[in-house]
């Protein structure tokens, strides 16, 4: 077993594993998310949840692996313009379905039920 | 016991090593670090547990910003400034937005979950990919080595005007189409 010596200067040296962790929870907890919420929006909300967790991680990889350029953070700068054309096409998408049902409730909507 | 009292004289020995030959830098830079991620989390979870709307996509946009403060703590100051602007800025927007205009008469149960037996099973999915994600987080061989790069916006800016320049003609493109698309959504094609 780890010694609480080793493992507290382990801890409180920031490095990528510091990261990688707290993206994986964040992931998590948008994915947690995703499978428990009935409203569309609050999907969505989770989504851009994980779209986060996911830029977390590029972005630490980029500053903390011995890397030439700023690739990682391009990445992220892709990542993120997706997420917003995603986000307008969503809210949008969320809009139309209210005027057209009345409901964003995602049980409420199963035309395609088979 | 023993096990206990090792525990014990390993809090001593870091109380100990922290007075005596403390790295400050390091330390400022682990508190600012756990208190944003922290936050971070928090914020998250209140994005799934809260029972109003309203209140989740305040909390989504606290992450956001808590985010974006990570990202200035470890030197991308770039990406932080993205990160307010296009998630604290435009998709908070946005998300209070069409809670607006898709709103119900009690905004108290505005965010409605699943039965118990859906949240157990999400927890369990959930506990699993967090379990083996976690595993490769703390068992991966890479071992942090920051190094600085310089300045980061000339640096990107080159990337994307020379090696990447496909890929942000083609998320242009992207973001016009999602564009003209959302506005064909919420006008409706038949509409004059």
């Amino acid at each position: 077993m780890m010694n609480f010596m080793e493992f507290m200067q382990l801890a409180t040296h920031v490095g990528l594993h510091h990261f990688l962790l707290l993206s994986a929870i964040l992931f998590s907890i948008g994915l947690f998310g995703l499978l428990t919420k009935k409203g569309l929006i609050p999907l969505l909300m989770c989504v851009e949840l994980m779209l986060n967790a996911v830029n977390i991680n590029l972005v630490a990889f980029n500053q903390y692996m011995p890397v030439p350029d700023y690739s990682g953070q391009l990445m992220a700068i892709f990542s993120v313009a997706v997420a917003a054309s995603e986000i307008a096409v969503g809210v949008a998408l969320t809009f139309r379905i209210y005027r057209d049902r009345g409901t964003v409730n995602v049980d409420e909507l199963k035309e395609l039920k088979g | 016991m023993d096990a206990v009292l090792g525990q014990v004289h390993g809090l001593v020995a870091w109380a100990l090593s922290l007075a005596n030959d403390y790295d400050v830098p390091s330390l400022i830079e682990a508190g600012v670090f756990f208190l944003f991620a922290g936050l971070a989390l928090l914020f998250a979870c209140g994005v799934v547990f809260f029972r109003n709307v309203v209140h989740s996509a305040l909390s989504l946009t606290a992450t956001f910003i808590c985010v974006a403060c990570l990202y200035l703590s470890i030197g991308a100051e770039f990406m932080g400034a993205v990160q307010i602007l296009v998630y604290g800025g435009a998709v908070a927007v946005l998300i209070v937005m069409a809670i607006m205009l898709t709103r119900r008469d009690d905004m108290g149960h505005s965010n409605p979950s699943r039965g118990l037996i859906h949240h157990v099973m999400a927890a369990g999915v959930t506990g699993l990919f967090l379990l083996g994600m976690a595993a490769v987080a703390i068992f991966s061989p890479f071992r942090s080595a920051a190094q600085p790069l310089g300045d980061a916006a000339p640096g990107l800016a080159d990337l994307m005007l020379t090696h990447y320049v496909l890929p942000f003609e083609v998320i242009a493109v992207l973001l016009l189409i999602a564009m003209i698309g959302a506005i064909v959504l919420a006008k409706g094609a038949d509409e004059r």
